[in-house]
């Protein structure tokens, strides 16, 4: 079970905003972190807390396929990423690297800001802890949350080849 | 029931019946990265414990983006791709080669491909009709261990353009009107087809732009039919015998379709900070541009470079609009020096700079100052886009570029024809 509070983001929030080309250099999550962000919403980094989960509308993730993107949301706490939409590079990569994604229009729609929100992935529901409201998320391909399940695509391709 | 380009494309690569919705695991003809994303698809390449590369000469490790390159840390991840190469027996294109998803046109792409980059715009191959797709780093570092990747097999929005373009109209104007009309999200998941009268008869350059830009849509890939331009394209190249006809089956079904009438289209600009946010260029007449940029994957060919030169030759640039030309491969440079091209370009005012990315990404070559505008002929004006939030990056044709150029303003090209 996931618990955090909310930050919301509005459509089209695209990789180049997430972390700019100019920081894809840094290798560490960490220092990736640092900028994640920076030049859409300057505050988010002294507001952030470990487990806070982001919202936004649609097409989140547009634009570049550096998977740089979801390592920096990843290290810079946020547990995981509710929106009406993902752009199809940024869901693959999220997933890749065990950053959970839930699509779910309603949920987007009556989760604010600031609000406290707790997610079950098992099941797909999003509680706003502040109204009360539950809501249920699309659930994942059968082959994607096999990918989910096994960690990610490294190690779920180290399994099934029996790499150690 | 027949098939679009893309089911007939995935089917024949990975032996299943592919039909939208489906998921397959489709056999790669290539596989890439560049300099900003490789060096993670490398470390996570590394941390499969594979070892070896599944086609190592169809892996190709460019280093486009940063070149040369302008700091440290940079010039650090290029000696890790190049050592990386060395090792694994990688196929390196080094500094001054020309960006990676021009090279893949001219070296690489055949119709009929399966192409996987770590680089959104990987779906500019799909004008020479091979499913071409970007990825993140560790989708390729798979890729590049096993071979093949998994795809779900996308539905298809038929694109028909019927017409001719006006004068100081082209390709670029088209992409951007239909991006507008489809919006940044119009097309996830899905694949753009284009076909029609228009189309048949569009120069393989003009494909490329297309193409190109197809993810700004949100499209996983834009495909174009394979046919007598693409083999004359692929003669150009020295590659004749890897041409093979291919075009979607007369009975495919389609997502949607949407025609365009290329004749009613004006030049058409995307402004700040969005590619959909389009408007004409004579409505923004009069807003002031510092620096234009002509070049990159999207419009930095040998035909782009001769509109702006054809339309710079014999007048100046605007002394307070710096003009910043990246030709987009070595043997764009080469054939547009031959042509007199670079010449006209740099008396115009015009500074040259080497084949790759250049200004386009916001690291070198042409970083903007605060509050500052560029008209770029590139395929992206997010909002820091070319390096600074503060920014303002407006996209536009080739021939629009050069009358921004001369005037200092955004500007009709239809003024200087």
């Amino acid at each position: 079970m996931l618990k955090g509070k909310v930050h919301k983001y509005g459509a089209n929030v695209d990789t180049d905003v997430i972390i700019p080309a100019r920081y894809l250099n840094l290798s560490e999550p960490a220092e990736l972190a640092e900028h994640c962000m920076e030049d859409i919403d300057a505050e988010f980094l002294s507001r952030v807390e470990p487990g806070d989960i982001m919202v936004a509308t649609t097409n989140f993730g547009c634009g570049s396929s550096r998977e740089h993107a979801p390592l920096a949301i990843k290290a810079s706490g946020i547990s995981c990423i509710i929106a009406k939409s993902f752009a199809r590079i940024f869901f693959r990569n999220a997933i890749n690297i065990g950053l959970p994604l839930l699509e779910c229009e309603e949920a987007v729609d009556n989760i604010e800001t600031g609000d406290l929100v707790e997610v079950d992935l098992a099941k797909g529901s999003i509680k706003n802890l502040n109204s009360g409201r539950v809501f249920t998320a699309k659930p994942y391909p059968d082959f994607m949350a096999e990918l989910i399940a096994a960690g990610g695509l490294i190690e779920h391709t180290k399994k099934r080849l029996g790499v150690k | 029931m027949g098939k679009t380009l893309a089911e007939k494309i995935l089917s024949a690569r990975s032996d299943e019946e592919a039909r939208a919705g489906n998921i397959v695991v489709a056999r790669l003809d290539l596989v890439f990265v560049q300099d900003s994303t490789g060096p993670l698809t490398l470390r996570q390449f590394n941390e499969t414990g594979l070892n070896t590369i599944y086609n190592s000469a169809r892996t190709v490790l460019f280093i486009d983006h940063s070149t040369p390159s302008p700091a440290r840390e940079l010039s650090n991840d290029h000696i890790f791709l190049r050592s990386f190469a060395e090792e694994k027996g990688a196929v390196l294109s080094d500094v001054g080669e020309g960006v990676c998803h021009q090279l893949v046109a001219e070296s690489w792409a055949k119709p009929g491909d399966i192409i996987v980059g770590a680089d959104s715009h990987t779906v500019t191959a799909g004008a020479l009709g091979a499913f071409a797709t970007g990825m993140g780093s560790t989708d390729i570092a798979i890729a590049m261990a096993l071979g093949k990747t998994w795809l779900r097999v996308p539905e298809t929005i038929r694109i028909i353009v019927r017409g001719r373009f006006a004068r100081g109209v082209s390709a670029k104007d088209l992409i951007l009107h239909l991006i507008g009309q489809i919006g940044a999200d119009g097309a996830t998941y899905m694949a753009l087809e284009f076909s029609g009268e228009t189309i048949a008869t569009m120069p393989m350059s003009e494909r490329l732009t297309i193409a190109n830009m197809a993810v700004e849509s949100g499209a996983k890939v834009g495909l174009f039919p394979s046919d007598s331009i693409t083999e004359d394209y692929l003669r150009r190249q020295g590659r004749k015998e890897q041409y093979i006809p291919l075009s979607a089956d007369p009975d495919a079904s389609y997502e949607s379709t949407i025609e365009i009438d290329a004749a009613q289209l004006e030049p058409t600009v995307a402004k700040p900070h969005t590619v959909d946010n389009i408007a004409l260029a004579r409505e923004l007449a009069g807003v002031d541009i510092e620096q234009v940029f002509l070049g990159t994957c999207t419009n930095g060919r040998l035909d782009d470079i001769r509109i702006a030169a054809s339309m710079l030759q014999g007048k100046k640039r605007h002394p307070h609009t710096r003009l910043v030309v990246a030709p987009a491969s070595q043997k764009v440079l080469l054939a547009a020096l031959a042509e007199g091209y670079i010449t006209t370009l740099v008396e115009s005012g015009a500074t040259i700079v080497p084949p790759g990315c250049a200004a386009c990404l916001g690291v070198h070559q042409g970083v903007l100052g605060d509050g500052e505008s560029c008209l770029s002929t590139a395929n992206r004006n997010f909002k820091g886009r070319m390096g600074n939030p503060e920014a303002f990056v407006y996209l536009a044709s080739p021939a629009t570029a050069a009358a921004t150029a001369i005037r200092g303003k955004i500007t009709d090209p239809r003024e200087f024809l």
